[in-house]
């Protein structure tokens, strides 16, 4: 005697890793308009990361270049003829370093987040877990940080960490940590609440009954299933990481453009030609920018979506289509998603 | 298009014609796993003044049925064939007049009375709303403020809420839960609609309270003439209320026959086992023929001496008693039964034993230790001594983990093995409780609901533990499948001899399997005794009330039983 009720499926664990993976196992699930935004955010994403990678080859000259064997490159020179996209106030070939500066803003977005992610998660499951004092404390000072608008925290750390200017790894690493700072109180917060959530879950009382101890529960049983979220997390924070770094630079508290191309500080540089009609100099750092922040961040809403099973899209149901018209059923409410199987 | 007649109007309605005419109704919904056809072929009839009853386990496709009566499916679900109420097909008519024909022709009860009113209105606002929506006057004029309270004070008087004047200003957390779901069908009846579609209506409240509302609705169809597309699991529901009986399975009807005689000579193989499988109050007693208390020899393994537990209450409120001086012994290989309503403290004492719940007073004494100053750290070593099933097999297991990992958790706290000997023992423990020991590489979502419960099992039975703690171990189970776990239950518990504390609100369920039964009210143990003799000759004025409510899964022992209790209640 057996119950013969049928298996569900068994897809997700038979099908091969590269399946499972974060953003391949969304595409595979989404369908329509909500492809068509995955597809184009994972197209400027990949752009702006080969871009990042190819640097040295794509670009013609280096970040710091201002002459080559014909000579200095000349001031403020319109996009053509041997600077694709014409020439800075101060002679750098803008074409350069924009190229450049995706490189700068991988470099940041790692950092940034693999400083966050690891003290955000170990912090958020230990705050959720035990309770008590140390979640107060913990919650406290994660309000307080809010409190603060992040760019003057990230300013205040720019200071602290390299007084203000540096050299690429300094910089990087100065933006780097002062976005960290803004974003452990992100993961920290959606863990500890994923955390909260799992403590009642009964898979975690029956594995207290069976007398495992706090760092087993929470390494084993409430760690992975907390984190599932983090790509998502991820996907939007690298593009605010982004906006950080831009709007740090912008405010002069970046990268020196001797030791690393940074698409804000040449937007600062910029502003003051666009009085004088130069617009190059602005506006293709300025689309970098946009471009990958964009890229960015169609993928994250995209993931967000898609994983969410009342706000994906799918395929009409083939058959039983039968009926005149299914109004009925494209108006009502998609509240009984968990209750159709 | 004219049968509303307004509230004030109780004739009932011509007999004989039908309200609600389902015809090759389909419904097939997209999911990631491909297409699910989840209502196959169904056609049905329901005539004026009749209840009928979807009965069907999960899966069957009756909520799915239900749900486009209403046209109430989600945008992943295609429906083909016709749903005919007044003339108007449901699946194809357009959303303003499908809002029309809500509330005015068919209206719905959902199964849950406290999450289908809203907190934050009163009552009297929350039935008017659907008054005021429809124009509800004659000449569909619009309703004033005054007149649709009073529709709402007048709805409220149909379905038996006392002093309807006061109370329809009252708030929904003013309620207890068989009042709420009085007012939710109060709310449905509020534009006198001729059909009902009731969602599982009693599902979530106790046994005492569905007995008081299977009375309503039955009222409710001799009174007015109101039909009632009735959906349940619940066998003895169907045996109190139906007229007629549909049984669903996986997405087509297999039967359908006037009630008295498919409880009587169901004529499909599906139907008879469907119905041999529910517990019937009485039958297949493991106390049977027991004249004293059973397994007093051994040694006892829990004992509690007017044991109490209080939740501290919020800043400014008294404490909560959920258990108050209660006082029993559970001793080696014999099975405890707790019975009780919800609130009733019978989980709380279970998770007490556990060590979930501290204890405040009295004593509890778990295989010699004194519960009352648990430390984690003592208590540790005696956790193997103690296996717990939990009530959902889907959420106690870690989704993420593997069922051989999740059984073997246990063995690897407590006994340290290497991975072969922890896999062979898991892999005997599968086979105990008859799964294949392959299942040990799949996850807890591969495996259906009972399949799951047996993995529990053999979680709890891995160290071999003296004492198994069974906390409504079944009630999320169907029927068919409840039935075969009880049975693994019984024989697993004979073949390893372990003391058991069997926890359920379920009195036949209970009776099948305790050989000592205890009956918690609000928190005090009022009775206990051999299982039998406290289903056969209840003492206590509670136990007597909760057996008389409980329905069972004949209508002619039925409606026998349905005088009895009404006797008892005086009315």
């Amino acid at each position: 005697m057996s119950t013969n009720t049928p298996v569900e499926a068994t897809v997700d664990r038979r099908a091969p890793l590269i399946k499972r993976l974060p953003v391949i196992s969304h595409f595979n699930k989404s369908v329509g308009l909500q492809r068509g935004m995955l597809v184009t955010g994972l197209v400027l994403t990949g752009i702006f990361l080969l871009t990042a990678l190819f640097a040295p080859l794509i670009a013609p000259y280096g970040y710091s270049q201002l002459s080559d064997a014909a000579g200095s490159f000349p001031a403020q020179q319109a996009p053509g003829g041997k600077h694709l996209l014409g020439t800075t106030v101060g002679g750098y070939d803008v074409f350069s370093r924009v190229v450049w500066g995706s490189q700068t803003a991988v470099l940041v977005i790692v950092a940034a987040v693999v400083l966050s992610i690891f003290a955000g998660v170990i912090l958020g499951l230990v705050s959720g877990y035990l309770g008590g004092w140390l979640d107060r404390v913990l919650v406290v000072i994660a309000d307080a940080i809010y409190a603060f608008p992040s760019l003057l925290v990230a300013i205040v750390m720019a200071i602290v960490i390299s007084g203000g200017q540096s050299s690429l790894f300094g910089g990087v690493l100065a933006a780097a940590i002062s976005i960290t700072v803004v974003f452990i109180p992100q993961y920290f917060r959606v863990i500890r609440a994923e955390t909260i959530r799992l403590k009642a879950e009964p898979f975690v009382e029956s594995a207290k009954v069976v007398g495992a101890s706090n760092i087993r529960i929470m390494s084993r049983h409430i760690y992975k299933n907390a984190t599932r979220t983090l790509p998502l997390i991820f996907t939007l924070n690298a593009s605010e990481a982004i906006l950080t770094l831009a709007g740090l630079g912008f405010l002069g508290f970046g990268i020196e453009p001797s030791s690393a191309a940074e698409w804000g500080f040449d937007l600062k540089q910029a502003l003051a030609d666009t009085t004088s009609g130069i617009w190059w100099t602005g506006v293709f750092p300025g689309l970098a920018i946009v471009w990958t922040v964009l890229g960015l961040t169609l993928v994250g809403e995209s993931i967000n979506d898609l994983n969410d099973p009342r706000l994906r899209g799918r395929r009409k149901a083939a058959s039983g289509a039968g009926g005149p018209d299914s109004t009925a059923a494209a108006q009502a409410a998609p509240q009984a998603e968990s209750r159709v199987l | 298009m004219t049968i509303n007649l307004g509230p004030f109007t109780d004739q009932p309605k011509p007999v004989g014609q039908p309200v609600l005419d389902i015809d090759n109704l389909k419904v097939t919904f997209a999911t990631d796993a491909g297409d699910v056809h989840a209502v196959k072929d169904v056609s049905l009839e329901v005539r004026a003044g009749e209840v009928l009853a979807i009965v069907g386990e999960s899966g069957s496709g009756k909520t799915v049925t239900a749900k486009a009566i209403l046209g109430l499916l989600p945008e992943t679900a295609t429906s083909g064939g016709a749903v005919l109420i007044n003339g108007n097909n449901i699946i194809s008519i357009s959303a303003a007049k499908l809002r029309q024909v809500r509330g005015r022709d068919v209206a719905m009860v959902f199964q849950e009375p406290s999450t289908a009113l809203n907190p934050v209105f009163t009552v009297g606002w929350q039935i008017a709303e659907g008054i005021r929506a429809h124009g509800g006057g004659p000449g569909g004029k619009r309703v004033s403020a005054k007149e649709a309270k009073a529709r709402a004070i007048d709805a409220l008087r149909k379905v038996g809420i006392p002093d309807p004047e006061h109370r329809v200003n009252y708030y929904p957390h003013q309620f207890s839960g068989g009042q709420k779901q009085r007012v939710v069908i109060a709310a449905a009846l509020a534009l006198n609609p001729g059909l009902i579609v009731a969602d599982e209506p009693t599902t979530a409240l106790d046994v005492t309270v569905q007995a008081e509302i299977l009375e309503l609705l039955r009222d409710l169809r001799d009174k007015y003439g109101t039909s009632i597309v009735l959906i349940t699991h619940n066998m003895g529901v169907v045996a109190d209320l139906a007229d007629r009986v549909v049984v669903m399975y996986q997405g087509d009807v297999v039967e359908e026959a006037s009630a008295k005689s498919l409880f009587a000579e169901p004529r499909q193989a599906y139907t008879k086992k469907l119905l041999a499988a529910v517990p019937h109050l009485g039958r297949h007693s493991a106390s049977e023929g027991m004249v004293e208390r059973a397994h007093q020899g051994g040694k006892v393994l829990v004992e509690a001496k007017g044991l109490t537990i209080e939740y501290p209450g919020r800043l400014g409120t008294p404490s909560f008693r959920a258990v108050d001086g209660v006082s029993f012994t559970v001793s080696e290989g014999e099975v405890f039964g707790l019975v009780g309503e919800s609130g009733s403290g019978k989980t709380t004492i279970g998770r007490a034993i556990a060590g979930l719940n501290r204890t405040t007073g009295g004593s509890l004494n778990v295989l010699g230790y004194e519960m009352l100053h648990l430390k984690e750290k003592t208590f540790k070593p005696l956790r193997k001594e103690i296996g717990f099933v939990f009530q959902d097999p889907a959420a106690s297991f870690n989704p993420q983990l593997t069922i051989g990992d999740c059984v073997a958790e246990p063995l690897i706290i407590h006994t340290n093995p290497t991975p072969a000997q922890a896999r062979k023992r898991v892999g005997e423990l599968l086979e105990s409780v008859q799964l294949p020991a392959s299942y040990a590489d799949r996850f807890p979502h591969e495996l259906s609901g009972g399949q799951r419960q047996r993995a529990s099992l053999a979680r709890a039975l891995i160290l071999n533990p003296k004492l198994l703690i069974a906390d409504e171990p079944t009630s999320a189970l169907d029927v068919s499948v409840q039935a075969k776990v009880l049975e693994l239950f019984k024989d697993i518990q004979q073949e390893f001899g372990f003391a058991a504390l069997f926890i359920s609100h379920d009195l036949a369920v209970v009776d099948m399997l305790s050989h000592w039964v205890g009956v918690l009210y609000k928190g005090k143990l009022v009775e206990q005794g051999i299982g039998n003799h406290v289903m056969g000759a209840p003492q206590h004025d509670y136990t007597r009330r909760l057996i008389a409510s409980l329905p069972v899964p004949d209508p002619t022992e039925q409606a026998r039983r349905r005088e009895d209790h009404r006797a008892l209640l005086g009315i």
